[in-house]
C-alpha cells in the first residue's frame, strides 16, 4: 500500500518583480509517496484551485531532469536533498510524515523573480550568446570522420556539456556566482580539436559576460554539490587557466 | 476545393533531390537580407531552420513559449541519430536506409521524401560534429555507432543517453550565434495562439507574451512551424509537459490540411503510472530489451512476489508468440502483446498495469557489472523514479504515447496547403508514415531544418522580392489579435467549477481507451459522440482564475486543451474512416489469424488528410494516393 504523507509547506508567493513577497503556509495532506515533488505542487495547486485561489507558478517541462526548466530551493537547498537529482526527479519518499518543507524561488542578482517561484535566467543565453559556440555554418562541414576526436577528449567534452543548464549552481553559491556553468560551456567546446581556433576568443568574452551578471568564484564547491548533474569542479580550474592564456593569446593573435 | 499537390520532382529516385535543388527559385546573396521569415518552436527543426536561414542572411524572428530556446522536448531524446555513413562497412547504404524507413513506416510514407531524409542523413552528422556535438567516438577517435530499434546495420550515432540535448545544444548554439550578430531575434516565453492569412497565403502570427499577457501581431514573408507532436492529447505521455498542438491547430482552422492524426507510436518500455496524480510517464530506452526478459505471472490475481514465482508459472509472452524476435519485436508488436495480457488481467505491480521487465538472465550470464556498465543510468533513473532497485527485481514497464507521426500535410518542399506556411519535424507527417524507426526522429527534425528548409523556401520568396511584409495593423492582423483578446475574455467569464487539468485528464481518458494501442468501430464510435459533449462541458464549466494581463498558467493552458479536444476528434475521425491497422494504428477488425496488423494497400494506400470546414461541421478527407515504385509492399512479420 503506497504510504501517504501529511505535510506543512511553507510557499514563496510573489506577483511580479517590483511586488513584495511573502509565504504561504499550507497543509499538505494525504500526498502519495511515490509522487514527485512537481506531482506534490500539481496536487497543490489543484486543491487551491478548487479553493478559488490562483495557482502557485513554477517553470517545469520535461519532468525527466534533462531540459533543466524546473527548479526550486527546497529547505534551503538548490533541487532539495537528493544528490544528482533535478526537483522534478525528486520523489516524496525521500521525505516524512509530518514535514515541514520550505519552497523558494532560486535566488541570485541577475535572476529576478517574475512569479512566485518562477525566475528569469535570461543571463545564460547571454553568457552563450557571447561565445558559447562553434561558428560551423550549414553546409561547410568536412566528413565527420575527418576530425578524429581521442575517445579520453570526447568523453571530457561529454562530461561537460551533460550541464542542463538549470542554474542550480547559481542558486546554492552564496556569491552567486556563474563560473561552474560558464565553465562546462567552455569545457565542452574548448577540448575538442574543432573548437580550438575560437577556444581564447570564446573564453575571453564568455568569462566578461559571466563577471557582468554574476558575482565571485571564492571555491566554496556548493555549485557542484547542488549540481543535478554532478558537473566536475575541475573545469572551473581549467576556464580560469584559459582565461589568463587567453589575455596573452589574444593579443597575440590579433598581431599576427 | 484544395487539391494536393506533393511536387514530387522527375526522375530517378536518386535523382530527385538534385533535380529540385537545381531547379527551385533562388534568392540572390544580396537581397536574402530583404526578407522577413518567422520561425515557431525552437527544438531540433527550428533551432536548425532559423539558424541556417540566418547564416542564409534572412532576417529571422524565432518564438518559443519556454525562457530559453534550448529547453525544447528534443532535448530528452535518449537513444541516438542514424545516417547512412556506413562507416561500419556493414552494408549500410543511402539505399538501405531509405528501404528500411519505408518498409518500418508500414508503407504509409512517401519514397521521394525519405529517399531524401536519407541523403541528408550524413550531411547531419557532418554539420553536427563539425559544430562540437560530442558524439561517442572509438579509441582511434573515430565515430562510434550502435546498431538500434532491430536495425540489422549498426548505423545509429549517440552522445552517451543524451543524444537529443547534445544535438539540440548543438542548434541552438548555431542560433546563439545568430542572435548575438542580430540576424535572428529571439521572443522567449512567447504563446503563439494564431496563425494570420491574407488572401489564403501566411502572413504572421498572433503571439502572447506569457509575462505581460500582452497580445501582438507578428508579420513577414512566411511563417516556419516546428512545433512538435500532439502526443498530449492522451494527457499521459511521455512529452513534455508543455507540448502542445495548437500552433498547428491554428494553422488547421487556418486552410492547412492535417494528416494521418490517427498514427501514433506507442513505446513499449515506460514507468507504468504509480497513482492518481502521475502527469507525466518516463521513457526508458529500447536498449533495455536487448538484454530484459518480458514476463507476466500466468496465474490471473498473483499475489507473490516476482522472485517466488517458479519459472514454469510465467509467461514469457513474446519469446512464446515470437520464438525468431522474442523481446525485440518491433514497437507496436512488443505494445499491442503488454495490453493483450494487461487486459487479460495478468498485469503486476501495485495497480496490476504494467508487465515484468527482468534481468536476472543477463546479470546470472555476464555479471552484475556487465549490466550496470550498459544499463547504469538507466537503472539509477528507475530507482529515482520508483524506489525500486532493479539489480534486485524486475523493471515494471508499460506502453506509452511517444511520438505523433501525424501532422500537418507538407509537400516535397514541406509546404503546408497555405502558401508561405511551412511545417518542419514531428509537426508535419511526412516521413515515417505509420509508425517511426528508433533515431529516426532526430535525423528528420535536423534534416528539415539544416538541409531541407533552407533550399525549398527560396522558391516561395524569390517572386516577392520588393514585396514588404503585410503590415501589422493591416485589418487581418487587428482582426485576428481581437479574435485572441476575445476567446481570452470568453475563458476569463466561465467562472466554471472545474480546473483545465481536470478536463484534461478526461479527455486523455477517453482518447487512450478508445484511440489508444488497439481502436475498433463501436469504441470509435463511442468516443465520437463523447469527445464533443466534454468539449461542450469544457467550455461552459472550466475554471480560469487570476487575470489576463500578466503570468497566468491557467489560461495558456486552457487554449492548449481547446485545441487538443478539437484535434482528438479529429483524430477519433481518421482512426474510424482507416479500416485496414497498419503501423502505430491496429484496428482489431483487420488482423491476420496470427493477431498481426493486416494493412489493405488496395483501399488505404495513400495519405488522409483533413480540411477543417468550420466549427461542428465535419471535416473534409482528401487523399494522397502514394505510389511505391522502388519499394515492394510486402506483410511485415516477426515470427
Amino acid at each position: 500500500m503506497t504510504r501517504m504523507l501529511n505535510l506543512k509547506l511553507r510557499i514563496w508567493r510573489q506577483n511580479g518583480p517590483d511586488s513584495e513577497g511573502a509565504f504561504l503556509d499550507i497543509d499538505a495532506d494525504d500526498i502519495p509517496e511515490d509522487a514527485s515533488f512537481l506531482e506534490m505542487l500539481d496536487v497543490v495547486n489543484e486543491r487551491l484551485i478548487s479553493d478559488d485561489i490562483e495557482p502557485v507558478t513554477f517553470d517545469h517541462d520535461c519532468r525527466e531532469g534533462i531540459c533543466g526548466t524546473c527548479g526550486v530551493m527546497i529547505n534551503g537547498q538548490a533541487h532539495g536533498p537528493e544528490k544528482a537529482t533535478a526537483t522534478c526527479q525528486l520523489h516524496m519518499r525521500k521525505f516524512n510524515d509530518g514535514d515541514e518543507i520550505t519552497i523558494e524561488p532560486w535566488q541570485a542578482a541577475s535572476f529576478p523573480v517574475l512569479k512566485d517561484l518562477m525566475v528569469d535566467r535570461r543571463a545564460l543565453d547571454r553568457i552563450v550568446e557571447a561565445g558559447g559556440y562553434i561558428s560551423a555554418p550549414t553546409g561547410t562541414a568536412p566528413d565527420a570522420n575527418e576530425i578524429a576526436v581521442p575517445k579520453e577528449v570526447a568523453e571530457t567534452s561529454m562530461d561537460a556539456a551533460a550541464c542542463i543548464g538549470c542554474a542550480a549552481c547559481i542558486a546554492a553559491c552564496p556569491n552567486s556566482a556563474g563560473q561552474l556553468f560558464t565553465a562546462a560551456k567552455l569545457a565542452h567546446l574548448n577540448v575538442l580539436p574543432q573548437g580550438q581556433p575560437e577556444r581564447w576568443k570564446r573564453t575571453e568574452a564568455m568569462v566578461e559576460t559571466m563577471e557582468s551578471f554574476f558575482g565571485a568564484c571564492t571555491n566554496h564547491g556548493e555549485c557542484h554539490e547542488a549540481c543535478p548533474k554532478e558537473i566536475p569542479l575541475d573545469f572551473i580550474a581549467m576556464m580560469n587557466r584559459d582565461y589568463v592564456r587567453s589575455k596573452v593569446k589574444n593579443r597575440s593573435l590579433a598581431s599576427q | 476545393m484544395t487539391t494536393l499537390d506533393a511536387k514530387i520532382p522527375e526522375g530517378p529516385l536518386a535523382e530527385k533531390w538534385d533535380n529540385h535543388k537545381f531547379s527551385v527559385k533562388l534568392v540572390n546573396p544580396a537581397n536574402k537580407r530583404r526578407f522577413d521569415v518567422i520561425v515557431v518552436g525552437t527544438g531540433l527543426a527550428g533551432a536548425s531552420a532559423a539558424a541556417s536561414l540566418a547564416e542564409l542572411g534572412y532576417n529571422v524572428k524565432v518564438f518559443t513559449y519556454h525562457d530559453s530556446p534550448r529547453r525544447a522536448h528534443s532535448i530528452a531524446a535518449q537513444g541516438g541519430i542514424n545516417a547512412a555513413k556506413n562507416y561500419r562497412n556493414d552494408g549500410d547504404s543511402i539505399y538501405r536506409l531509405f528501404y528500411d524507413t519505408v518498409k518500418g513506416g508500414d508503407y504509409r510514407s512517401r519514397e521521394a521524401n525519405v529517399y531524401r531524409l536519407a541523403q541528408v542523413s550524413n550531411d547531419i552528422i557532418d554539420q553536427c560534429a563539425a559544430q562540437g556535438v560530442p558524439f561517442a567516438r572509438e579509441y582511434g577517435g573515430l565515430l562510434a555507432n550502435r546498431s538500434f530499434g532491430g536495425a540489422q546495420v549498426s548505423r545509429t550515432f549517440y552522445a552517451r543517453g543524451q543524444t537529443g540535448q547534445q544535438l539540440l545544444l548543438g542548434a541552438y548554439q548555431a542560433l546563439a550565434a545568430q542572435i548575438a550578430v542580430g540576424k535572428v531575434t529571439l521572443y522567449n516565453r512567447s504563446d503563439v495562439l494564431d496563425i494570420v492569412t491574407k488572401d489564403g497565403e501566411a502572413t504572421g502570427i498572433v503571439t502572447r507574451d506569457m509575462l505581460t499577457g500582452e497580445v501582438s501581431a507578428h508579420s513577414g514573408h512566411a511563417v516556419v512551424l516546428a512545433t512538435g507532436g500532439y502526443g498530449n492529447v492522451y494527457y499521459l505521455s511521455t512529452n513534455a509537459m508543455q507540448c502542445n498542438v495548437s500552433a498547428s491547430w491554428r494553422a488547421h482552422r487556418k486552410g492547412a490540411l492535417f494528416a494521418n492524426p490517427c498514427y501514433t507510436q506507442i513505446h513499449p518500455t515506460c514507468i507504468p503510472a504509480a497513482d492518481d496524480f502521475q502527469s507525466k510517464l518516463t521513457l526508458m530506452s529500447e536498449s533495455l530489451r536487448n538484454d530484459g526478459r518480458i514476463w507476466v505471472p500466468r496465474n490471473l490475481d498473483e499475489a507473490r512476489a516476482a522472485d517466488q514465482i517458479p519459472e514454469e508459472e510465467r509467461y514469457y509472452y513474446l519469446e512464446e508468440k515470437y520464438p525468431a524476435f522474442g523481446n525485440l519485436v518491433p514497437r507496436d508488436v512488443a505494445s499491442r502483446n503488454a495490453k493483450t495480457v494487461v487486459d487479460e488481467g495478468h498485469g503486476i505491480g501495485p495497480r496490476k498495469n504494467g508487465v515484468y521487465l527482468d534481468f536476472a538472465a543477463a546479470r546470472a550470464r555476464d555479471g552484475v557489472e556487465a549490466v550496470k556498465e550498459r544499463y547504469g543510468n538507466l537503472f539509477d533513473m528507475y530507482e529515482r523514479i520508483t524506489g525500486e532497485d532493479p539489480y534486485s527485481v524486475p523493471m515494471r514497464i508499460y506502453p506509452a504515447t511517444h511520438y505523433t507521426m501525424g501532422g500537418l500535410w507538407v509537400d516535397y518542399n514541406l509546404m503546408t496547403t497555405v502558401p508561405g506556411l511551412y511545417a518542419l519535424g514531428e509537426a508535419n507527417f511526412s516521413d515515417h508514415g505509420a509508425n517511426r524507426l528508433g533515431a529516426s526522429a532526430l535525423m528528420q527534425g535536423l534534416a528539415d531544418g539544416y538541409f531541407v528548409l533552407p533550399y525549398t523556401i527560396g522558391d516561395h520568396l524569390a517572386p516577392k522580392l520588393g514585396d514588404s511584409p503585410v503590415p501589422t495593423d493591416d485589418t487581418v492582423f487587428t482582426e485576428a489579435v481581437n479574435a485572441v483578446n476575445d476567446r481570452t475574455r470568453r475563458w476569463m467569464d466561465v467562472k466554471g467549477t472545474h480546473g483545465v487539468e481536470h478536463y484534461h485528464r478526461e479527455l486523455g481518458k477517453i482518447v487512450w481507451e478508445h484511440c489508444g494501442m488497439a481502436r475498433n468501430e463501436a469504441g470509435l464510435k463511442k468516443a465520437l459522440s463523447e469527445i464533443p459533449a466534454l468539449r461542450d462541458e469544457f467550455r461552459k464549466n472550466v475554471k480560469v482564475l487570476g487575470s489576463p494581463d500578466g503570468i497566468n498558467t491557467m489560461l495558456e493552458k486552457v487554449n492548449r486543451v481547446d485545441d487538443f479536444m478539437e484535434l482528438a476528434e479529429l483524430k477519433v475521425r481518421d482512426a474510424l474512416h482507416r479500416s485496414e491497422s497498419c503501423g502505430g494504428h491496429f484496428r482489431e477488425e483487420s488482423q491476420t489469424p496470427e493477431g498481426e496488423a493486416l494493412r489493405d494497400d488496395e483501399n488505404f494506400a495513400y495519405v488522409g488528410a483533413w480540411e477543417w470546414n468550420g466549427d461542428n461541421v465535419e471535416p473534409t478527407l482528401h487523399k494522397e494516393h502514394l505510389e511505391f515504385e522502388y519499394v515492394k509492399l510486402t506483410q511485415r512479420s516477426y515470427k
